[in-house]
């Protein structure tokens, strides 16, 4: 880890001051910070350590279901806030189906926002990457590919989102709210993370010295909590990043579906809304010819970026599953292993 | 062997009994000191730069960058490293590996050393590694068992015959009326123990004191008084404890040299530990292989031939090759038999023995091949192997010294349920729509004997000491061998004082090859005998005693005293008898080593029967191991809780061969690109949810004097290929290529 | 900024001025505070055994920047026991031989006291290995983690029942 100054922000004003300084990192959790830090893979030479921030540590339930959570409200206790888990339980089992219970104990919300991808090729600095230094080129291309993107991805870069959280953000419209030198501002959640196009070293809308402050949900989104669920396809029962996962939220009249929220994990640079799926299963009867028809838009533009293609088979299989479990109905309890398809009877 | 007179002893109040660890309290406490705990005084901590080329030669670093960083002392490069006394590339014997110890610019695989910096505080040294910025010139490298040229190796493992067999396998394939010819992978794997090697070394003039975890002491100091040209009395290595080892510390490796190299150059204590993602490349790994298997078997199901290849590949500078034949020399009857090897060199570190080297890969391969045999002739997995039951050891024919293994299968499958197992794939599902698929494989592990010697006292007031270098890398030898020793003195545990985990001590062998409780107990169980036999003559031959005239073989050692054979209620207490002999205290040293006679009349092996249940989503692939059942007979058990502890570890190794574990590597440039605990996986506690070791009573009477074989490496085998042949079971999908991953499962 | 900071450590307050920004709460205790139960198996929140309890919840040590924590109240491995009397998560470990090297049972430990203090101690033993899933233990004593938490919640549990009684 290189030499650092260490500052801490009183309130968020002097935090939007400070966090336009060049080579400024903000340290909320850590969790994510310190892992690149300590790889060598990120050099600030200044911490911003916003964790003592006042009043940005909130969640709150509004009368018509919507919920606004502050940038710093830490993984753990979002998913576990009852009246936010039972209005959103797709959102709290994708929290409850990330990294460890210490890694969520000390996460926020809005680190999970910001976390940068898993690419093996990002994290070796002996690799070249567009990312960690624009126009450098791109190692992953043709090197591992197994876990790499199939949506959205360039030439550029093939890297993917980690994040289960933002999954269902993704697929509830979530809002995020922006702090910076302009003023507030707000971000819808599909338009914060960006594809890698030509620029895969910007990864979101902020702008320099902007900072989230929190996140909100609209009161529709709450309108899907009896069916929603996320399901998380990985390489070991628990502790893994997905391979793929699904988002899923339902609005049924009988066996009818009125309206239809669909997002995909582990397939592009950025949470994967299926608005066209969703589109498309609004009227139908909730069931296989719907459910795969849906899945098919979704992975319409699907193509491999290597040795991954079974990546896009297994997602259109995971979006069968998910509409089907959410159909099914969220469960009362959340299961033993969040998300997981193998939960033991 | 000859030495030891059982008649002294006498066996059942501690040995048998499941006591709990005797270090426990130390380790649920956080007191327990590994390496890494130690703090001398004046101590400055060093961190490894290492080379992220796999092939080629460093070009520059930028020292000075290094040595401008606040706190930053020294860094030692080929330049500056102290000189040794013998270069690091020298072999004196199959088991010295040659290290990379900055003697040159040259590179050989990814993530070897290739300088030290040396600081006044751990984060002034890491970030002195980073500024070094090496530059390289690169050469193309191999990293795969298709890149290189193909030879056949002189040697595997250890001293192993590369070529082996009998009958006429053509003939046995021509004669059969089913045959099989599969190929099946396994990847490179790392041992991973959650301790990093670590090193804290403290020059003393030419005298040398090592924190440092060892499997094995003894050749530690011999490798380092060599390298540095000292006498191995002058180094002191203490490791009471390890972190894991898994094979990766059974010899000294690079890294743990360059922290004494590096105490050396600045003149004080320095601390080494290397970064985990450090351990992908000098520490050891398991070679891949790549194994056919021709099998045939008459209409009966008897085998009439198997064939066994193996490919595996050694580093380009060193050998060490991974012996996965040695599995069908010991398993399944055979006409013919053939085991057979090539290799090729690869530009990374030298492979190592790595938990079940060789059974592990070659467990898995074979009994997927057996299995498949199975299914060719329309037979039960069981019944298959019953069928070609070994009643000697199919590659010597010689009897072996015990074998319970039909035991074990008959336990393990009534534990199991297995007789209600359907014989076609695909055919079971469980309530929530899961694929169920139970499968099974046998375990072997030969019982190893390695030499040790050890000391046992008894003092004035009766109490006993027993010293032996041992190592508890956690599989019980704290506990286990002071049982032993307890009863080999005949006092209660808390009458012994156990000392052990330090060079100081007499040679407690290698704990490696799961031999160490056979080895290191048997020389305690000398000691405390000879110990017990001194005792007896003192007392037998004063006519002050009540013992006097008993005569050795006439005399039982219980409770602290010793007790006439023909008359118990005449006993005289050991105090009573060094009191009367003015003795402070009395001595004895003991040894330990393979019985020569023994194993050229008998093949020694453990043996067991795993049995797996796998749940595998249908159209997911998404993997859980339901359930595990594994019935294991390994002689005399000297603690069954630990012993318990070791198989269950052991199988969930099982459960990581086969699902989790492999090396993935940049085929363009060598790198490995999971080298770290996230990406390259190894199972959760979620990934766990039963596992169950039963316990076979076996006895074992010929191939060392306490009847102990091992049970630290056995577990591994038979548990991964009864994983892939239960998810064969449950899908119907054969999967020859290790780990199974859900993108084979849902084409 | 200074580099000076207050942390209650064990229940002992400790005012701690720190030489460099950059050392984690897990350094700060294994270099500087001699206290070395917490283990580093990776230094980069994959394995756990670092894991301590920071203000009443675990959090892996390795990605905690010590100045961060000024103010914190942090329990460790070493501050469990009373005396020799073991805390009942320590005293089942011991009993179900739920480690074997034990380089990552304080981790294990401090996950399991952990997952208590935060509430979600549970009869169900999927739902605990799930939530013991942050310790990795390559010796693989799984089951007697498992085994063992289950155990000494419900002994905590008759205790504080026996307690409420009394």
């Amino acid at each position: 880890m290189n030499r650092f100054d260490y500052v801490r922000a009183k309130t968020v004003p002097e935090a939007v001051a400070a966090a336009g300084q060049a080579g400024t990192a903000i340290l909320a959790g850590g969790t994510n910070l310190l892992d690149l830090m300590k790889g060598n893979v990120v050099q600030p030479t200044r911490i911003l350590d916003i964790t003592r921030l006042p009043g940005l540590s909130e969640i709150e339930i509004s009368a018509d279901g919507g919920a606004r959570i502050g940038a710093l409200v830490r993984n753990s206790d979002l998913a576990r806030h009852a009246k936010f888990a039972g209005a959103f339980p797709a959102i709290a089992e994708a929290l409850l189906s990330g990294a460890s219970a210490q890694l969520r104990n000390a996460a926020t919300v809005a680190g999970n926002l910001m976390q940068r991808t898993r690419c093996p090729y990002f994290y070796d600095p002996a690799s070249a990457c567009n990312k960690r230094s624009p126009d450098a080129g791109c190692d992953a291309l043709g090197g591992d590919t197994r876990l790499q993107a199939v949506l959205g991805w360039s030439e550029h870069c093939i890297a993917t989102h980690p994040s289960d959280f933002c999954v269902p953000l993704a697929a509830f419209g979530a809002i995020v709210e922006i702090d910076g030198p302009q003023g507030r501002r707000e971000v819808p959640f599909d338009a914060f993370h960006l594809l890698p196009g030509t620029t895969p070293h910007r990864e979101t809308a902020l702008e320099p010295g902007e900072l989230i402050v929190g996140l909100r949900l609209p009161a529709e989104a709450s309108r899907f909590a009896v069916h929603s669920r996320y399901l998380k396809i990985r390489e070991r029962t628990s502790y893994a990043f997905a391979v793929v996962s699904a988002a899923a939220g339902l609005r049924l009249e009988g066996t009818r579906i009125v309206e239809a929220r669909l997002a995909l994990g582990g397939v592009a640079l950025k949470p994967w809304r299926a608005s066209a799926a969703e589109a498309a299963l609004a009227g139908r009867e909730a069931g296989q010819a719907a459910f795969a028809e849906a899945a098919g838009l979704a992975l319409a533009d699907a193509r491999p970026s290597g040795d991954n293609g079974f990546k896009i088979e297994l997602a259109c299989r995971l979006v069968i599953r998910a509409l089907q479990a959410a159909a099914k109905g969220t469960p009362s309890r959340p299961t033993a292993l969040p998300a997981s398809l193998v939960n033991l009877a | 062997m000859a030495s030891i007179t059982p008649t002294y002893v006498r066996h059942g109040s501690n040995i048998g009994q499941p006591m709990t660890r005797r270090e426990g309290v130390l380790k649920v406490t956080g007191a327990a000191r590994y390496a890494a705990d130690n703090h001398p005084p004046g101590m400055l901590h060093a961190v490894m730069a290492v080379s992220s080329i796999a092939r080629g030669r460093v070009a520059s670093l930028d020292i000075e960058a290094a040595k401008r960083h606040p706190g930053v002392v020294e860094v030692m490069t080929p330049g500056n490293a102290p000189a040794l006394k013998q270069h690091p590339d020298e072999k004196a014997n199959p088991f010295t590996f040659k290290l990379d110890l900055l003697q040159d610019e040259r590179v050989r695989y990814v993530n070897q050393p290739i300088a030290v910096v040396i600081a006044e505080s751990l984060e002034a040294a890491t970030e002195g590694a980073i500024l070094l910025a090496p530059s390289y010139e690169t050469e193309q490298a191999c990293v795969t068992l298709d890149d290189g040229e193909r030879f056949v190796p002189a040697a595997v493992g250890v001293g192993d015959e590369a070529q082996a067999g009998h009958g006429d396998i053509e003939a046995g394939l021509a004669a059969a009326a089913k045959r099989i010819d599969v190929t099946y992978e396994t990847p490179a794997q790392y041992h991973n123990p959650l301790e990093p090697h670590a090193i804290v070394a403290v020059w003393d003039g030419d005298r040398l004191t090592l924190d440092t975890p060892s499997q094995g002491m003894a050749m530690a100091q011999m490798r380092i008084a060599g390298l540095f040209g000292i006498a191995p009395t002058d180094i002191l290595i203490r490791s009471p404890f390890l972190g894991g080892g898994f094979g990766s510390k059974g010899l000294i490796s690079g890294p743990q040299v360059l922290g004494i190299m590096a105490a050396k150059l600045v003149g004080r204590p320095v601390k080494l530990v290397m970064r985990r993602e450090q351990m992908y490349g000098p520490v050891g790994h398991r070679a891949p292989t790549r194994q056919r298997f021709r099998i045939g078997a008459g209409e009966d199901g008897a085998l009439t031939a198997l064939d066994h290849h193996i490919l595996t590949a050694s580093s380009r500078f060193d050998d060490f090759f991974e012996p996965a034949g040695g599995v069908s020399h010991t398993l399944y009857a055979t006409p013919a038999l053939s085991t057979s090897y090539e290799a090729v060199r690869l530009d990374t570190g030298t492979p190592l023995f790595m938990r079940a080297p060789g059974e592990a890969s070659g467990s898995v391969a074979l009994e997927g091949a057996i299995d498949e045999m199975a299914e060719a002739c329309g037979m039960d997995p069981l019944a298959f192997r019953l069928k070609n039951y070994a009643e000697v050891e199919p590659l010597s024919g010689k009897p072996f010294s015990s074998k319970a293994l039909r035991e074990c299968y008959a336990q393990g499958a009534e534990r199991f349920g297995w007789a209600s197992r359907p014989l076609e794939p695909r055919s079971m599902r469980d309530g929530a729509g899961l694929l169920t698929g139970w499968g099974m494989g046998t375990a072997t592990f030969p019982a190893l004997m390695f030499q040790a010697e050890a000391k046992a006292v008894i003092r004035a007031d009766g109490s006993g000491i027993v010293e032996i270098g041992a190592h508890d890398m956690g599989q019980g030898a704290w506990t286990a061998l002071a049982q032993i020793a307890a009863d080999g003195l005949g006092l209660d545990m808390d009458a012994l004082e156990f000392r052990s985990g330090s060079s100081d001590l007499p040679n407690g062998g290698i704990a490696g090859g799961s031999a160490h409780t056979a080895t290191a107990g048997n020389a305690v169980h000398s000691a405390t005998g000879n110990v017990i036999a001194q005792l007896a003559n003192l007392a037998t031959n004063d006519e002050r005693s009540p013992l006097f005239g008993a005569g050795n073989s006439g005399v039982v050692a219980r409770n602290g005293a010793l007790w006439r054979r023909d008359d118990e209620s005449r006993g005289e207490p050991y105090a009573a008898i060094l009191a009367r002999a003015g003795r402070t205290e009395i001595e004895a040293q003991g040894q330990s080593g393979p019985d020569a006679a023994a194993q050229s009349a008998y093949a020694g092996h453990a043996h067991g029967a795993v049995f797996a249940e796998v749940k595998v989503d249908p159209e997911l692939g998404q993997i859980r191991v339901a359930r595990l059942v594994g019935a294991f007979a390994a002689g005399r058990i000297i603690n069954p809780r630990m012993v318990e502890s070791q198989l269950l570890g052991g199988m969930i190794w099982g459960v990581s061969f086969a699902l989790h574990e492999h090396a993935i590597m940049d085929r363009r440039t060598g790198r490995p690109m999971n080298a770290d605990l996230a990406d390259y996986h190894v199972p959760v506690n979620a990934d766990i949810p039963s596992v169950e070791a039963i316990l076979v009573e076996e006895h074992e009477a010929h191939l060392n004097a306490l009847g102990i074989k091992g049970v630290g490496e056995i577990g591994i085998t038979g548990t991964a290929g009864a994983i892939a042949n239960a998810v064969w079971h449950a899908t119907g999908v054969r999967v020859r290529s290790m780990p199974i991953t859900l993108d084979r499962l849902i084409a | 900024m200074s580099n000076s900071i207050s942390l209650q450590i064990n229940g002992a307050r400790r005012e701690l001025v720190l030489d460099d920004p950059r050392t984690t709460l897990l350094d700060l205790l294994r270099e500087h505070l001699d206290l070395t139960g917490a283990k580093k198996g990776c230094d980069r929140g994959q394995c756990g055994a670092c894991t301590v309890i920071l203000d009443g919840r675990r959090v892996n040590s390795c990605l905690t920047l010590a100045l961060s924590c000024d103010g914190a109240d942090v329990l460790t491995i070493e501050g469990l026991a009373v005396g020799d009397k073991l805390h009942p998560v320590q005293a089942a470990f011991i009993e179900h031989d739920a480690f074997q090297c034990g380089y990552c049972t304080p981790g294990q430990i401090m996950s399991a006291v952990g997952l208590m203090l935060e509430g979600h101690a549970d009869t169900d033993p999927e739902r605990i290995r799930e939530a013991m899933s942050g310790n990795l233990c390559r010796c693989g004593a799984y089951a007697g983690i498992t085994q063992a938490v289950l155990d000494a919640q419900a002994r905590m549990k008759r205790q504080a029942a026996a307690g409420e009684a009394a």
